[in-house]
């Protein structure tokens, strides 16, 4: 239900900033660049462009739906909120002789994560206590209860009343309103219901908006992360588990590209290497990494050598196959034009099939790098002491919801950083991509 | 002097599906020191399998190539290339591109850099020596293939359609240049073209060869070559020789094109 919704916004949000801002850029601002000026667009794939406004303003509606679809506390327009605070319904009881007597039930519904917040002087907040009423007249007394946001309980009514369900007492009315078991009650407070057996059922209304436990406000996520930068989380400080992941990840692609990439030449460039490493390579290419961890940890057991060896085995395949690609995409003019200008075959090697094919070779890197990075992870789930991968499985555990956030966000964040730098080391080693 | 001698070349190689291709039958040619000869023929008449054979990249299956009195076993310097598109190195300036023959021998980079700056005012590119390749238009690029393979000083230059894949203007500009590096450094030349203007203008002997098998199918003596040295070669296309020569290549040509089609048709 709610998930139609946040996508229905998200779609009207699309729509919305498109006509905005395609209305204010042709009003205001006139472009007259080359492809400004095409007039066939659509089809043309070198007109399209990324517009940068879409990617901010894309940036901001993920956070608008953020806010109003979580219990935040942001200045922002918010989906309809869960009920909490104090009511009352009654019930009236009946007897198998007809008597009939009404009580009146108060019901205080609380915050879900009161114990997770913390109040002026920095304690955490306590649950409050069942609101006192007095026991009322007649054979059925009133009740109170308390009940967590999202929560839902059955109200044990004749709990202190004189006549109890043994007694063949039935509730049949509920805020004055007949009903059978059941029925439901909608209220705007939340769902009163008889259950099949006659007990009453509330639910508070939840509205649209997630718990935390399922998506925390983006300030609480943005305070988490400011705490665990501040104090760290299992002894270890935010940077070292990022730089946990990172040195992983580094060391596997190192020597996964030092063996990978002279094994991926060696294939291009003599029968017999392409024939005795060709089962090995094509076998264990499509073998995904994640399938080797519990191979990796029988051999080399939990700590970091497990971990490192299995990105090693991650990147390697992929650098090796890099490395052939690249030898046989150059050209065979080049190598033929160096031969006749006297060069040998180890200075064809250095300075015609080297520098030729370090494109492939980028383009092997990047996926590498990001088949690393992802199985780094995925590794820190199963056994490490620090990492951002081990960070966001421990808090899920206790149900950190937060923090597993913090942990994704950074993890796509540095993914996202690492490819950076590998096009950055590219465009300034490898000027001539693209362009020959 | 540097004597080229092609011996009774043939080539054969068996195909994977047991079928065999006989792309040289019986080739002989033999070239003094400074000719410039001109090979022409329809697609398929083996003409870049022989200038492969001749670079020392193909072993022919009998016969042999003797450059100076030594057998043809594999590529040399002494036996340069120009080829059609591609053969620059990207990743090299200008500059390193056409010293890389003499850096590949050692040669001192003091001497190697006047053979470059030499080079490079010949061709006309002395502003671009510290540009990248890929920066330079399609005939600046083979400028510089040009000038790569003169600084090797090489006894015979090869050329694989070297002029193949630029414009019409271009083309007739590169190919006065040709003419003008053949007279100047008295190289031996070998150049394969799927032009017939191309060939008539720039060989003092021509070759038309005829395919399955590929083989010699008449040669020419041609003055042109000699008449464009310095000269507008559109005048050279005026005189009366030109026209009558060109048509009687065409009608060749066309002619094996046809025989080619017929034959193709009667096999399936």
């Amino acid at each position: 239900m709610t998930g139609f919704l946040v996508l229905a916004v998200y779609i009207a949000l699309f729509a919305a900033s498109l006509l905005i801002v395609n209305w204010v850029t042709r009003s205001f601002f006139n472009k007259s660049d080359y492809t400004a000026l095409k007039t066939v667009t659509f089809g043309d794939e070198s007109a399209v462009r990324a517009n940068r406004v879409a990617s901010v303003l894309s940036v901001l509606a993920i956070l608008a739906l953020w806010i109003a679809f979580t219990n935040s506390t942001l200045p922002f327009p918010q989906a309809k909120g869960p009920y909490d605070g104090q009511f009352s319904f009654t019930y009236t009881s009946t007897l198998e002789d007809g008597r009939r007597d009404d009580a009146e039930v108060v019901v205080l519904v609380h915050k879900e994560d009161l114990q997770l917040s913390r109040d002026e002087e920095g304690k955490p907040l306590r649950l409050p206590s069942k609101p006192e009423v007095e026991a009322g007249d007649g054979f059925a007394r009133n009740d109170s209860l308390i009940i967590p946001r999202y929560g839902s309980k059955i109200i044990s009514v004749f709990g202190n009343d004189e006549f109890k369900r043994g007694d063949g007492a039935k509730v049949t009315h509920l805020n004055g309103q007949a009903v059978d078991p059941g029925d439901r009650l909608e209220l705007e407070q939340g769902v009163l219901s008889l259950t099949p057996k006659g007990g009453v059922f509330f639910e508070p209304a939840t509205g649209f908006r997630m718990a935390r436990l399922y998506l925390p406000a983006p300030e609480v996520t943005t305070n988490r992360f400011l705490e665990l930068n501040a104090d760290g989380y299992r002894n270890f400080t935010l940077l070292e588990h990022t730089w946990a992941s990172l040195q992983r990840v580094l060391f596997g692609f190192f020597f996964g590209a030092l063996l990978g990439i002279p094994l991926g030449y060696a294939m291009g460039l003599t029968n017999w290497a392409r024939g005795w490493f060709d089962p090995i390579v094509e076998f264990m290419r499509p073998v995904p990494p994640l399938a080797l961890i519990p191979l990796m940890i029988i051999w080399f057991g939990i700590g970091e050598e497990s971990k490192v060896i299995l990105l090693f085995l991650a990147a390697l395949w992929i650098m090796a196959i890099a490395a052939r690609a690249g030898v046989s995409g150059v050209a065979i003019a080049k190598v033929h034009a160096a031969y006749s200008l006297g060069a040998s075959k180890s200075q064809i090697l250095r300075k015609v099939i080297i520098p030729n094919s370090l494109p492939e070779i980028f383009t092997g890197a990047r996926v590498a790098m990001g088949v690393c990075w992802g199985t780094v992870v995925a590794a820190e789930l199963v056994a490490a002491e620090k990492g951002l991968g081990m960070m966001i499985m421990v808090a899920s555990k206790f149900q950190l919801t937060d923090i597993v956030i913090v942990g994704i966000i950074l993890i796509g964040i540095i993914g996202f950083l690492i490819d950076v730098v590998i096009r950055s080391l590219e465009m300034w080693l490898v000027p001539w991509k693209g362009k020959v | 002097m540097s004597e080229l001698l092609i011996e009774n070349l043939s080539m054969r190689f068996e195909l994977p599906n047991g079928g065999a291709v006989q792309a040289l039958k019986n080739v002989s040619l033999e070239l003094k020191s400074g000719e410039l000869l001109s090979v022409l023929g329809p697609s398929g008449c083996g003409k870049t399998t022989l200038l492969n054979i001749v670079a020392g990249f193909l072993a022919p299956t009998e016969g042999q190539v003797v450059l100076n009195g030594a057998p043809v076993t594999g590529p040399a310097p002494e036996r340069g290339m120009v080829f059609q598109q591609g053969a620059l190195f990207e990743w090299m300036s200008v500059r390193k591109n056409v010293s890389f023959g003499p850096d590949m021998k050692g040669v001192p980079k003091v001497e190697s850099a006047r053979t470059v700056d030499r080079l490079l005012d010949i061709v006309g590119l002395q502003d671009f020596k510290e540009k990248m390749v890929y920066e330079l238009s399609g005939g600046m690029q083979q400028r510089v293939a040009l000038a790569r393979c003169l600084a090797n000083e090489p006894d015979v230059i090869l050329m694989d359609e070297p002029l193949g894949a630029l414009d019409a203007l271009t083309r007739e500009k590169m190919q006065s240049l040709v003419l003008d590096l053949w007279k100047e450094t008295g190289k031996t030349i070998i150049l394969i073209t799927h032009s017939v203007e191309e060939a008539l203008l720039l060989g003092e002997r021509l070759v038309v060869m005829a395919p399955r098998p590929g083989r010699i199918h008449k040669e020419y003596r041609l003055p042109f070559a000699d008449l464009g040295v310095g000269n507008d070669l559109r005048e050279v296309k005026k005189h009366p020789d030109y026209a009558t020569t060109r048509e009687q290549i065409l009608s060749m040509i066309w002619e094996m094109e046809e025989e080619i089609m017929g034959r193709t048709e009667d096999e399936s």
